[in-house]
């Protein structure tokens, strides 16, 4: 059928270990990177980029970041939202400190300095495991969110405690503030995802990842095969804090404009990353983009559905929603506990074999 | 998969398809979800309520029935930029959103857009100064007026001498209940009281160590602003730690039926400010319950009527008409686009016979708005609560905030925000 592995020969060892071996994948990620890149753009209008593109493609970066340390290196963290405050805080400082340097200089370092604290944070990691490295990260959560309220230097002293992104530039055309064309913002958040989804495939599939996994499956036999455990685990919480502070920058700058910290970066962000992992599927990049368009785009869809379509009263629509979607979730970890990947995954298996199953 | 997602927002796509028509789209952000719903709702349904009345009782305004679009928000700024989305599209004339993080939030985007915000007693205080806030209004009264006019309240109290008095603020610890922090530490320079600041974490249900330090500081005064579950939880550690509860002042968010009730009789006497007068003595109600109640057209579940955060949603929605009739009668056309909102709001006067008209006599101050005032004057007034009758008593006149104080604030806070944002002022 579809994946259809007859006929598609490899004769050297690059082609065999390629990301997308079979053709028919290979095919349809082209595909896909073609009309994000050549289509979208070009129909794309604020709504649409405003509630559905950029929040989903940001909320992949803070996705596939929270999977490389709890996905692969099987570092539980609670600490999420408190690190993407990180991100957007260091993005704030830098943007109004240097007005001049590049907006996606700042992006790149608000990423840095969020992968410092990250390690910082991670370092208990080295000693406690599971749920107790879970409340460790839960306490930096709800720190850092209480230190950016508390410490006026983080919000420039604005009498409310907001930080608001200022108009900035990328080749002439606005990509923070008001107005920002929808394609510019769709555009730059799509091609930071792509970079990091693309780094983050080859991480992982290269000798960083494999210590990773390693790590997870048996920390002690991955110690005895020669993988240092303080390396692995604290390049693990630095790259996943790299991905999450750049999520946090974005989702500061280019989506909201302006963020308060307690709203915006509370422990429901860190939870609501999480549940996008999970439901996604834990380990695989593909399900981190699945969990985020699951978490993202389905309450969207019921409201417009509810709403939009039958009339319903809205708090009567919002609240079926949230039955809705917890319902879901509940159902999806019940009958595929390893997430919408793997879901994919086996449909993928059954179309090879078809129509000869064994 | 994204293909995947392609096709799922094609189909979202058609779903959400606007139908066009010429009537008065009035976008309602509305919250009755989420720990704020307990003020959401009573004030979104007076905000419906009443141009329901205005379109059953007048056929709407100058001929054009009003459509409300409500949408949910639950108080969280994400919803709340998926709803301006959802709804700008559609011809929307104004944007009311009840929530200081929102306001805060649409600001540049309205601004952008060229959609009027109103914003009475919330959101961006510093909106007031027309100058630098094209598109936004704040009037009649707001945050700072209302840090100033508790303050008033306090001399007034006091002989005027509020020198080594220990005064608490409590506050929501968000953007909205920072606010007024900037107003009171220089009302404390201005006036020699000492000012202890005790913030309160979203959502304000865990408050016992806040109220263990207000025990241990002793102030004079608490003033508290609070919002949702906050509020009920303080007058009832208020109560519980036997604070005196004339001493205790609230903010007008502060200051509803759902706040006292629960705290029953010990927060009797407890003071909050108000923008407008309240309960069901009003003219305009005799209307409300023929063309809305008793027709079936009640929003919500119609229980809300004649309380405090219902009147304010209705003073809102009565704001935003008269404005939408002033741009009527500037443009000489029925159906209005948010460009004409704008002027109709900046030229707006609201006298007191023109409240007594619309069946509302003394019940707010009367204002008028120009090209560089946006706020309003920003007098208040004090009501509180009488326990054994369960009803609030107004117990000042209005009273005018300290503009000596407040006048330089908003500029320069204005200008910061004109700097930001390179923004040349208007009108001279």
């Amino acid at each position: 059928m579809l994946y259809r592995e007859a006929g598609d020969f490899k004769t050297s060892y690059v082609a065999d270990s390629q990301t997308f071996p079979i053709r028919f994948d290979r095919i349809r990620y082209y595909l896909v990177v073609a009309i994000a890149f050549g289509i979208v753009p070009f129909l794309i209008n604020d709504y649409w980029a405003n509630a559905v593109f950029v929040p989903f493609l940001i909320y992949a970066i803070a996705a596939i970041g929270l999977n490389i340390l709890t996905g692969y290196c099987g570092q539980v963290s609670l600490g999420t939202g408190g690190f993407m405050a990180v991100g957007a805080y260091a993005c704030y400082k830098l943007m109004t400190a240097m007005p001049d340097v590049p907006f996606v200089i700042h992006v790149l370092l608000a990423g840095f300095v969020t992968a410092g604290v990250g390690v910082l944070f991670g370092l208990p990691s080295l000693r406690i495991k599971g749920f107790y490295l879970a409340v460790a990260t839960l306490a930096a959560q709800f720190f850092l969110v209480w230190l950016f309220n508390k410490v006026p230097w983080f919000y420039n002293y604005s009498a409310s405690g907001q930080i608001t992104a200022p108009e900035r530039t990328m080749l002439g055309v606005a990509v923070t503030g008001a107005s920002t064309p929808a394609w510019a913002k769709y555009l730059f958040c799509l091609l930071i995802l792509f970079a990091l989804a693309w780094l983050a495939r080859n991480l992982t599939r290269g000798s960083v990842g494999r210590r990773w996994m390693a790590i997870r499956d048996m920390d002690i036999a991955a110690e005895i095969i020669g993988v240092n455990p303080l390396t692995a685990k604290l390049s693990a919480f630095a790259v996943s804090s790299f991905y999450i502070g750049i999520a946090g920058a974005l989702f500061f700058s280019v989506y909201l404009g302006a963020v308060e910290v307690g709203e915006a970066f509370g422990i429901q962000k860190s939870f609501l990353v999480l549940f996008m992992i999970i439901i996604g599927g834990l380990g695989s990049i593909f399900g981190s983009f699945a969990g985020a368009a699951f978490l993202v785009l389905l309450p969207v869809l019921l409201k417009n559905i509810l709403v939009g379509q039958f009339g319903w009263a809205t708090d009567l629509a919002a609240h079926i929603e949230l039955m809705i979607v917890g319902g879901l979730i509940i159902i999806f970890l019940i009958v595929e506990p390893h997430g919408l990947n793997q879901l994919w995954r086996t449909a993928k298996e059954k179309l090879r074999l078809w129509p000869f199953p064994h | 998969m994204k293909t995947m997602l392609a096709a799922l927002a094609a189909a979202t796509m058609l779903m959400t398809g606007m139908p066009a028509s010429a009537d008065l789209i009035v976008p309602n952000l509305s919250y009755r979800t989420g720990p704020y719903a307990p003020g959401g709702i009573p004030y979104a349904d007076g905000f419906n309520d009443y141009f329901t009345l205005l379109n059953q009782r007048d056929g709407g305004i100058g001929g054009e029935k009003v459509v409300i679009r409500e949408c949910e928000t639950a108080y969280n700024t994400e919803k709340g930029v998926e709803c301006y989305e959802a709804t700008k599209g559609g011809g929307a004339l104004v944007y009311n959103p009840l929530s200081t993080g929102i306001t805060y939030q649409l600001i540049p985007k309205a601004t952008a857009d060229g959609i009027p915000m109103y914003t009475p007693g919330y959101g961006r205080t510093s909106a007031a100064n027309g100058k630098v806030f094209e598109w936004i209004f704040n009037y009649p009264s707001n945050y700072w007026d209302a840090a100033s006019v508790a303050i008033r309240h306090l001399l007034d109290q006091n002989k005027g001498d509020l020198k080594g008095k220990k005064i608490a603020l409590v506050y929501h610890n968000s953007a909205y209940g920072k606010e007024p922090i900037r107003t009171l530490t220089e009302l404390s320079k201005k006036h020699g009281f000492n000012l202890v600041q005790v913030p309160v974490d979203h959502p304000g249900q865990e408050q016992k160590s806040q109220w263990l330090q207000i025990r241990r500081e002793k102030p004079d005064y608490v003033v508290m602003w609070g919002w949702g579950v906050m509020n009920a939880v303080a007058i009832q550690e208020a109560a519980n730690i036997n604070y005196p509860m004339e001493n205790f002042i609230g903010v007008w968010w502060s200051g509803s039926e759902n706040d006292v009730l629960p705290a029953g009789s010990g927060a009797n006497g407890y003071k909050s400010l108000a923008m407008h007068g309240t309960g069901m003595d009003y003219p305009v109600y005799k209307d409300i319950k023929t063309h809305v109640l008793d027709a079936g057209k009640a929003s919500g579940a119609g229980d809300q009527v004649g309380s405090v955060l219902y009147s304010r949603g209705m003073y809102a929605a009565l704001v935003i008409s008269e404005a939408i009739r002033k741009a009527q009668a500037i443009t000489g056309k029925s159906a209005i686009t948010a460009a004409d909102l704008r002027q109709g709001f900046e030229q707006l006067e609201i006298t007191e016979a023109r409240m007594a008209e619309l069946g509302l006599p003394k019940f707010g101050q009367p204002f008028k708005a120009s090209c560089a005032d946006h706020g309003g004057p920003g007098a208040a007034l004090i009501q509180q609560w009488d326990a054994s009758s369960k009803k609030w008593n107004l117990v000042t006149d209005f009273i005018a905030p300290d503009d000596e104080v407040l006048t330089p604030l908003i500029m320069e806070d204005s200008a910061a925000y004109a700097k930001e944002n390179n923004i040349a002022a208007r009108c001279q």
